[in-house]
C-alpha cells in the first residue's frame, strides 16, 4: 500500500493528500490523535510537490506514538506529568524516517506511559476502536493503530513492551510487529520497561512494514543493547513451502474467546493448504510468564519513572516546599492510577528484604520462559496462536479491575520476556471486531515471520476490509 | 500482606504522596495483585541463572571522541525553573 501511495504522491501532490488526512482528523470521532504537526508537515509536503528527492518514503506521512520523542514537537507519554514538553533532538528512529523522506504528522494516544492494553489510562482520555467506537483499540499503541485502521494516517510507530503494537493491531485489525530486542535502538523512546520494549510499525500489510523496518532497524551507538549489523526485509521471500509452525498447546482453550480460536484455526489451515506443515509444541512456563513480565516491567518502571520530578522538565506545582514534599506532590498529581499503582508495586518489589522474592525470582522465570521458546525452534521455524485471547472489549469494562486488564497480555508478555519477535495479522472476525493471528520467529528472524505472514496475507482477504467508519 | 502502614512507606519511597482516602482501595488493589504474584513461588528457580539482558551481546566499544551536544539554552528550555543558567530545585534542607 505505501508502494502505491508512493506512486500515487509522485503522480498527484503530496499536499492535496496530506491536508484531507487532515481534514479527516478534524471530523473524527476515534481520539487518536493527541496532536497534529500541521504546519511543518504541510510545508515538507509543498516541499516534495516541488522536489520529491529520492527517499524511500518521500511525501508519505507518518503518525507516531507520544512516547517517542520528536524534536520541537511535543511528547508526552500522554501524561499530565510530561505535558509541555517539547524534545530538544529527534528518537534514533524518527532521525532514520527524516532522511528517507517521511513526513511526521502527528503524535497518538497512548495508555499513560504505555502502561495498559486499552488507551484508557491516558490523559487525553480514551482512542476508540474504528471498528466499534464503544470498544477500546487495545493498547497501549491504540492511538497508533486506530488512526491507521481509521484511514486517518498510512502508516505509523509504536512501541512494544509487553504486546504494546501487536495488541492494538490486533485489536484494530492492521498489521502490527515487535522486532527481535536489541533490533531497533531504543534512543529518543521515553523508557517504561528498558528490558522488554522495542518500537515497532503499524501498516495495512505485512509488506509495509517489512519497509518500514528497513528504515528503522539497525545499528545505533546510542542504544547500549542495539545489535550490530542492517538487514534487508525486501521483497519478502513468498510461500510457507516446507516451513515447520509449532502450535503452542498453551496458547488455546481454557480463557480464549471461541470465535478467536476457530479464526485462528482457520489460518493455521490456511497455511497448511499453502504448504507449511504443523505440529503442537509447548511452551510450559507460559503460565508464569504475566507474574513474571508485572514483576520486571513494574520494578523497571520504578527505577525509569524516577526521573520525572518537574526539575528539568514537566509539570510543577505553585510555591516549592521542602525538596522531597515538593517532588511527592507533583508526583501524586502528575501521574494518572495505572502509573501509580506500577511504579508503587515496583518500588516494594524492590525494597530491601523483597527484592529476591520477586524480582530476582522474575528474572529467573524469564530464563525458563526464554529456553522455553529456544527449545520450541529446535524443532521448528515458527510458533503461531492467538496475539489476544479476545476481541476488542468495550470502554470501562475493564478499567476499574487492574488484574482482569493484565490478564489479556497473556499471549503477547512471553514473547518480550524471550525477547523473539512476533507478528499480528489480521486473520477473521469474532462477530464485527477483527481478529489477529500472532506468529513468532526466532531471534533475528524477522524475514521468516514476514514471510508467514506475507504469503498468509496474499491468500486471505482481511486486510482488504476496512471498518465503516471510513 | 500489605497493610496501610506499607502503602505509605512504598509512597515515601517512590516519592508519590499518597491521600488517606486512597490507601483502603491501595491496599485491595496491592493484595489483588501480589497474591496473583506469588504463582512464582511455585516456580522451581534452584540453579536457574537470572536473564538480565536477552539477546547475548559483548561489550561494544566505541572511539572516546567529543561530539556535538545540547546548549545551555536547549538544555534549560523545558526546564519549569530556572535562574542563571541552571535548574533551580526546591531547597534541600
Amino acid at each position: 500500500m505505501l508502494m502505491e501511495l508512493r506512486e500515487q504522491l509522485l503522480s498527484g501532490s503530496a499536499e492535496d493528500y496530506l491536508s484531507k488526512l487532515f481534514l479527516k482528523i478534524e471530523r473524527s470521532s476515534l481520539n487518536g490523535f493527541t496532536s497534529l504537526a500541521r504546519e511543518s508537515a504541510l510545508q515538507q509536503a509543498r516541499e516534495f510537490d516541488k522536489n520529491p528527492g529520492k527517499g524511500r518514503l518521500a511525501g508519505v506521512p507518518i503518525a507516531i506514538k507520544e512516547c517517542i520523542s520528536t524534536k520541537g514537537i511535543e511528547t508526552n507519554c500522554s501524561s499530565n506529568i510530561l505535558r509541555g514538553y517539547i524534545p530538544p533532538y529527534d528518537a534514533h528512529v524518527i532521525q532514520q524516517l527524516k532522511a528517507e523522506g517521511a513526513i511526521i504528522m502527528g503524535k497518538t494516544n497512548m495508555d499513560e506511559f504505555a502502561m495498559g492494553s486499552s488507551t484508557e489510562t491516558s490523559c487525553f482520555g480514551p482512542t476508540r476502536n474504528p471498528w466499534d467506537l464503544d470498544c477500546v483499540p487495545g493498547g497501549s499503541s491504540g492511538g497508533s493503530a486506530a488512526v491507521v485502521a481509521g484511514g486517518e494516517a498510512p502508516c505509523a510507530l509504536g512501541s512494544d513492551t509487553g504486546g504494546s503494537v501487536r495488541c492494538p493491531a490486533s485489536f484494530c485489525g492492521i498489521v502490527g510487529l515487535k522486532p527481535t530486542y536489541g533490533l531497533v535502538s531504543r534512543y529518543g523512546l521515553i523508557a517504561y520497561a528498558n528490558s522488554l520494549e522495542q518500537i515497532g510499525p503499524l501498516t495495512r500489510t505485512v509488506e509495509d512494514t517489512a519497509l518500514l523496518m528497513e528504515v528503522i532497524a539497525g545499528h545505533d551507538e546510542r542504544d547500549t543493547t542495539s545489535a550490530e549489523g542492517k538487514k534487508s526485509y525486501l521483497p519478502i521471500k513468498e510461500g510457507v513451502s516446507g516451513l515447520k509452525i509449532g502450535i503452542p498447546r498453551e496458547y488455546f482453550g481454557e480463557g480464549v474467546n471461541k470465535e478467536v480460536e476457530r479464526a485462528v484455526w482457520d489460518a493455521i489451515n490456511t497455511l497448511e493448504g499453502l504448504g507449511a506443515t504443523w505440529k503442537e509444541v509447548s511452551l510450559p512456563h507460559t503460565k508464569h510468564a504475566l507474574a513474571a513480565y508485572y514483576v520486571i516491567a513494574m520494578s523497571e518502571a520504578s527505577s525509569n519513572l524516577a526521573r520525572f520530578d518537574g526539575l528539568r522538565y514537566g509539570l510543577r506545582l505553585g510555591e516549592d516546599k521542602d525538596w522531597h514534599t515538593t517532588f511527592s506532590d507533583i508526583r501524586a498529581k502528575g501521574f494518572g492510577p495505572e502509573a501509580k499503582r506500577r511504579i508503587l508495586l515496583g518500588t516494594y518489589a524492590l525494597s530491601a528484604g523483597y527484592y529476591g522474592r520477586y524480582y530476582l525470582k522474575a528474572l529467573k522465570v524469564r530464563t525458563l520462559i526464554k529456553e522455553d521458546f529456544l527449545r520450541a525452534f529446535k524443532d521448528v521455524d515458527l510458533l503461531a496462536g492467538p496475539t489476544m485471547p479476545i476481541p476488542a472489549f468495550r470502554i470501562g469494562e475493564r478499567i476499574n479491575d487492574p488484574l482482569s486488564l493484565y490478564l489479556a497480555d497473556v499471549f503477547t508478555v512471553p514473547i518480550n520476556l524471550a525477547g523473539v519477535p512476533a507478528i499480528s495479522v489480521p486473520c477473521g472476525f469474532a462477530g464485527h471486531l477483527p481478529v489477529g493471528l500472532q506468529l513468532i520467529g526466532r531471534h533475528f528472524d524477522e524475514a521468516t515471520v514476514l514471510q508467514a505472514a506475507h504469503t498468509f496475507e496474499k491468500a486471505t482477504f482481511f486486510h482488504e476490509k476496512m471498518p465503516e467508519v471510513i | 500482606m500489605i497493610t496501610r502502614v506499607d502503602v505509605e512507606h512504598i509512597g515515601w519511597l517512590a516519592s508519590i504522596k499518597i491521600e488517606d482516602d486512597e490507601k483502603d482501595k491501595l491496599v485491595e488493589q496491592f493484595n489483588s495483585i501480589l497474591e496473583y504474584f506469588h504463582q512464582l513461588d511455585e516456580v522451581d528457580t534452584e540453579g536457574v541463572e537470572p536473564t538480565y539482558r536477552v539477546v547475548e551481546l559483548a561489550n561494544i566499544f566505541r572511539e572516546d571522541v567529543a561530539c556535538p551536544s545540547l546548549s545551555q539554552e536547549e538544555a534549560l528550555r523545558n526546564a519549569p525553573r530556572r535562574e542563571n543558567g541552571y535548574f533551580k530545585s526546591p531547597r534541600i534542607v
